[in-house]
């Protein structure tokens, strides 16, 4: 089989990106999806709060997902489900299986990486204690709750103040749930603010800050876990220690982007980010490969990411029709204190968003962009943390003025 | 005596954390750290009369689970109320997405809405 755009994802990244390719001209696409519907993570993400960007109306996640679903069925953008990509080679052969056609392979003349993210599991956990029931990522107890109707448990204690923990202690806690304590090791919260006040502080669900789980407790089921304070070095504090007795302990500790087929492909990875190193149009370093969505660094808000995969998608059309053109080479440097950028490299003269993380939570901070000596943005931040991605627009007549090979990213206090 | 409360803003995901000041009778005379002005309905509600939408499942005959949500905002006070009678409807087999599920729940005015298709 041939195929000019090979999609890998049939999430919200992978249509936003399906979309985009077809609008630019390429009508010979094929969406493929693990799962059984389009749709991705979304669809069991029915929290509101989805939209406010793209479609200017606060969705719910399934309702965000059927637009483009919707966008993706009127286009006749065939797509199949229950199929799963198990290798994408350099050349862009895409091998796959379902349970209809086993495996096959299809030539593509270009591959959009939309494969998403997993959370981080439990066993990369160094918790000590038995493994007993009752322990789940949060966004496992998110598909129980909300996609086949079960409660998980009774009373819950979540590790980690990543957005998907906060908002299961919302929504367990409406069906009647405890929901006891939110623990984060470290001494700022891994959620949006809007999150903690509306989905803790709503119910006076306490967040204790530098705190973590030391114990598990229970044999067959979870009877109780023990937390304790951490000190600088986020090591537990014996003194500190207090038993919560529950029976269900969720995890929500970060995501990971899920790039083994990306990494089968020979394309290098960022270490900051886990995905690829990618260019102002999301194209990894082979050529005619891009990635885009969570797959490619972890998002707050699907609206950027729908945005993130237009541009993926644009681009991979250009590709396919011989349009795409690298004039310059500038690489994005960061100062720690940026941990990274996407993209991390630019290859056009055009008009580009840089995202980025900071490492810690500055207060009353500027964020600098410097060619060599010269400042080309210096822009003041109240508040700057890491749960909350930053975005610099560079214009295209700002590109064409750079010097040198190197544009540095960095924030001053 | 003014009284002074600090609000993180919910309406959008920037969270903007303001400053209201409140008269004595409670009511808010000023607000300060919002970036847009849907910052000021929201302090002005919060102090006053504080609302939120509130998004659940409901079983369908078939036993199937679709997602809902209020259509409009409820009282703050009202969630466990609404979640009651949220968790006491089957909703029939075929539902698509902004059909009503319970018109009025609880007398608040808004409807219970689905939010996902049964197929
Ligand atoms: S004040 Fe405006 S920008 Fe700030 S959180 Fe509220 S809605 Fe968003």
């Amino acid at each position: 089989m041939k195929k000019d755009l090979v999609i890998i994802g049939g999430g919200p990244a992978g249509m936003a990106a399906a979309v985009a390719a077809y609008e630019a001209g390429i009508k010979d696409i094929l969406i493929l999806e693990r799962d059984n519907a389009l749709g991705g993570i979304l669809r069991q993400c029915i929290h509101n709060g989805f939209g406010l960007h793209r479609f200017g109306e606060e969705l719910t996640g399934p309702e965000y997902a059927y637009r483009y679903e919707k966008m993706v069925n009127e286009l006749g953008i065939p797509y199949m489900l229950d199929t799963m990509v198990i290798e994408v080679s350099a050349d862009k052969v895409v091998t796959a299986m379902n349970r209809e056609n086993g495996i096959f392979s299809i030539q593509a003349g270009a591959v959009i990486l939309a494969m998403g993210c997993r959370e981080r599991p439990k066993g990369a956990l160094n918790i000590a204690g038995a493994r007993p029931a009752g322990i789940f990522t949060a966004g496992t107890a998110q598909k129980f709750v909300n996609m086949k109707g079960y409660m998980p448990g009774r009373e819950v204690v979540i590790l980690g103040s990543g957005d998907i923990g906060l908002i299961m202690a919302r929504r367990m806690t409406l069906e009647g749930a405890k929901v006891k304590a939110v623990c984060e090791l470290m001494p700022y919260s891994g959620g949006l603010a809007r999150n903690i006040e509306q989905c803790l502080n709503d119910f006076n669900i306490p967040l204790h800050l530098s705190h973590t789980v030391v114990n598990i407790h229970g044999r067959e089921r979870l009877e109780g876990v023990t937390i304790a304070r951490v000190d600088e070095n986020r090591r537990p504090i014996k003194e500190s220690e207090e038993y919560i007795p529950c029976d269900t302990l969720l995890l929500s500790c970060g995501l990971i982007p899920e790039n083994e087929l990306t990494k089968g492909a020979g394309i290098a990875l960022d270490r900051v980010t886990g995905g690829a190193s990618v260019n102002g149009e999301r194209e990894t370093e082979i050529e005619g490969i891009f990635a885009c969505g969570n797959v490619l660094h972890v998002h707050d808000l699907v609206d950027y990411v729908s945005e993130e995969s237009a541009i993926a998608g644009k681009a991979a059309a250009r590709y396919i029709l011989g349009n795409s053109n690298k004039e310059i080479s500038i690489t994005l440097c960061t100062d720690g204190r940026v941990r990274y950028t996407v993209p991390q490299r630019l290859t056009e003269v055009a008009d580009t968003s840089v995202y980025f993380r900071v490492a810690d939570v500055y207060r009353d901070a500027k964020i600098v962009v410097r060619d060599g000596d010269r400042v080309i943005i210096s822009k003041k931040k109240q508040r700057l943390a890491p749960a909350e991605m930053e975005k610099v627009e560079l214009t295209k007549d700002v590109i064409a003025s750079l010097s040198g090979g190197e544009l540095s990213f960095s924030i001053e206090i | 005596m003014a009284k002074e409360r600090l609000l993180t803003c919910i309406v959008c995901p920037r969270g903007c954390q303001m400053k209201v000041l409140l008269s004595d009778e409670g009511a808010p005379i000023s607000v300060e750290g919002n970036f847009c002005k849907r910052g000021v309905t929201y302090a002005n509600d919060e102090c006053t009369n504080p609302k939120r939408t509130v998004t659940s499942t409901v079983r369908c005959k078939s036993g199937a689970v679709v997602s809902v949500k209020t259509d409009t905002t409820i009282p703050k006070g009202m969630m466990f109320e609404v979640m009651a009678e949220i968790n006491g409807v089957i909703a029939p087999d075929e539902v698509s997405i902004g059909d009503i599920v319970i018109a009025n729940v609880c007398g608040t005015g808004a409807n219970v809405v689905a939010t996902s298709n049964t197929k």
